[in-house]
């Protein structure tokens, strides 16, 4: 979450600030990791490294960077978004008031972007705990695996799905009404309603 | 006038040119403006008056001539811009407030910052400015509760925080409702009275009679005309004003002596 985050960040003010050369590697990046399966990704990592770079991560070290790659494309967009909604005479009107630009980005530009990036930085959030249900394909424990194998142990595949569903419930419905519950404050925070 | 001849120059623009590619929006605009004085720009839409006050901001590159405030260059690249920026208090046609930020923060926000000044004595200063435009009792609120012509007195009042050399408008009541344009106007006249020094855009034809010291006629990127406010608006000396101000006025369509039948 915290890679993806870091990363995301990273590569909206890449893009914000226009960097030139770098700019055109994170389009790439973001365009591969947004329209590529994250069960491919981890293949490619979990067995394909291992042949191309003879060095074989472990399956949760693969779990982590290839989610952390996967929710840094989604978090850039969400955060670039954010960035170009606020309006560019917003900077020289801070400027005018004697700001440099660093100031300005600080004081200005940065705590709008925030509110505005937040609603998608939540989905993102949560997309990302969903998605953590493909680790087990590169043999990572986690919830979907765990309820393999009691489908095979005990053979009660609806109930266990059930129960799979009930747990991700749990973990999920929690972030979600704590991002929503930031979301609002971060809101009135920012614009006063 | 002639008692200007002795004040200080504050602000001193010398064969501007600017050119946005191969459109050439100013020609060769040359302007000395001292110390309490107040210019009005006037001109038709489109003539280059915001990119005039945005060249004397430092946010527009220009591609010739000069700009100095106190015999400093103005340059958008330079790393004393931001020292400069802070004695050029600009004002927007809309607002651009910090909607993120209180009356109270917004106006506070670079004098802490920028000019590190002590929070006490900014708070009151804010405080005095806001109470003097009527606006003191909305210092906690946010600008998207404000009204357009409340929003636009909070930005005069955080330009004047800064306690800048020079105030520059641009078209600032031009967002405005008409019952609202009056209330800014008369906060832009106080200072005037009070010997602020001004550079003032606008289509208020009165207002500007009223408050110039100098009116300044651009049209097409240059300076057409440059007079004092009585002699332009009673007796432009160029067609092209003429035909400018005779926009302002129509002529009475209604007559009595219509026959009724028409
Ligand atoms: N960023 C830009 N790129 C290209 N041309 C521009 C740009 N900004 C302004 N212009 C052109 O420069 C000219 C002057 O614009 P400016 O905004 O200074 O006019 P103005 O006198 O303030 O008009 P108005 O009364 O409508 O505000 C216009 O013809 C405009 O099309
Ligand atoms: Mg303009």
């Amino acid at each position: 979450m915290l890679l993806a985050t870091l990363l995301g960040l990273a590569a909206a003010f890449v893009q914000y600030f226009k960097i030139p050369v770098l700019r055109q590697i994170v389009k790439v990046y973001i365009e591969l990791f947004r329209n590529t399966p994250l069960l491919i990704q981890l293949f490619f990592l979990y067995f394909g490294l291992p042949r191309v770079l003879g060095i074989s991560p472990s399956p949760e070290l693969c779990g982590v960077i290839g989610l952390g790659l996967l929710g840094g494309s989604y978090m850039a967009e969400a955060f670039r978004s954010g960035l170009e909604a606020v309006d560019n005479v917003q900077t020289e009107s801070a400027l005018s008031l004697g700001m440099t630009r660093p100031q300005a980005l600080r004081y200005v530009i940065f705590p709008q972007a925030a509110a505005i990036s937040m609603p998608a930085f939540v989905a993102n959030i949560i997309f990302l705990l969903k998605e953590t249900s493909v680790f087990s394909a590169i043999s990572l424990m986690d919830l979907m695996f765990t309820a393999k194998d009691l489908i095979g142990m005990y053979s009660k595949t609806v109930e266990c799905l059930a129960m799979l569903v009930v747990f991700y419930l749990i973990i999920l419905l929690p972030v979600s009404i704590l991002g929503s519950v930031v979301e609002r404050r971060l809101r009135r925070g920012s614009f006063g309603d | 006038m002639a008692g200007q001849l002795l004040k200080e120059t504050l602000l001193k623009i010398d064969h501007l040119r600017k050119a946005y590619g191969d459109t050439v929006v100013l020609k060769d605009i040359s302007l000395t403006v001292h110390k309490g004085e107040v210019i009005v720009v006037i001109g038709p839409s489109g003539c280059g008056k915001s990119t005039l006050l945005r060249c004397i901001n430092g946010l527009e590159p220009i591609q010739g001539g000069s700009i100095t405030l106190q015999d400093k260059p103005i340059d958008g690249q330079s790393k004393d811009i931001a020292q400069i920026r802070q004695k050029l208090g600009m004002v927007f046609q809309n607002y651009e407030l910090f909607p993120h930020k209180t009356v109270l923060q917004n106006i506070m926000l670079a004098p802490l910052k920028v000019q590190k000044r002590d929070k006490e004595e900014v708070r009151q200063m804010a405080e005095q400015w806001l109470e003097r435009v009527g606006l003191l009792d909305k210092k906690d609120s946010y600008p998207r509760q404000l009204s357009g012509g409340q929003k636009q007195r909070v930005a005069i009042v955080r330009a004047l925080c800064m306690e800048p050399e020079i105030m520059l408008f641009d078209e600032v009541t031009a967002a405005l409702d008409p019952e609202m344009v009056r209330e800014v106007l008369d906060v832009i006249l106080a200072l005037a009275k009070a010997g602020r020094t001004m550079v003032i855009v606008t289509h208020e034809m009165s207002f500007a009679r009223a408050v110039a010291d100098r009116v300044l006629f651009l049209d097409g990127g240059e300076i057409v005309e440059e007079a004092l406010p009585e002699v332009f608006f009673d007796h432009p000396s160029t067609d092209r004003a003429k035909k400018f101000l005779s926009t302002f006025t129509y002529d009475a369509v209604r007559h009595h002596d219509v026959p009724q039948n028409y």
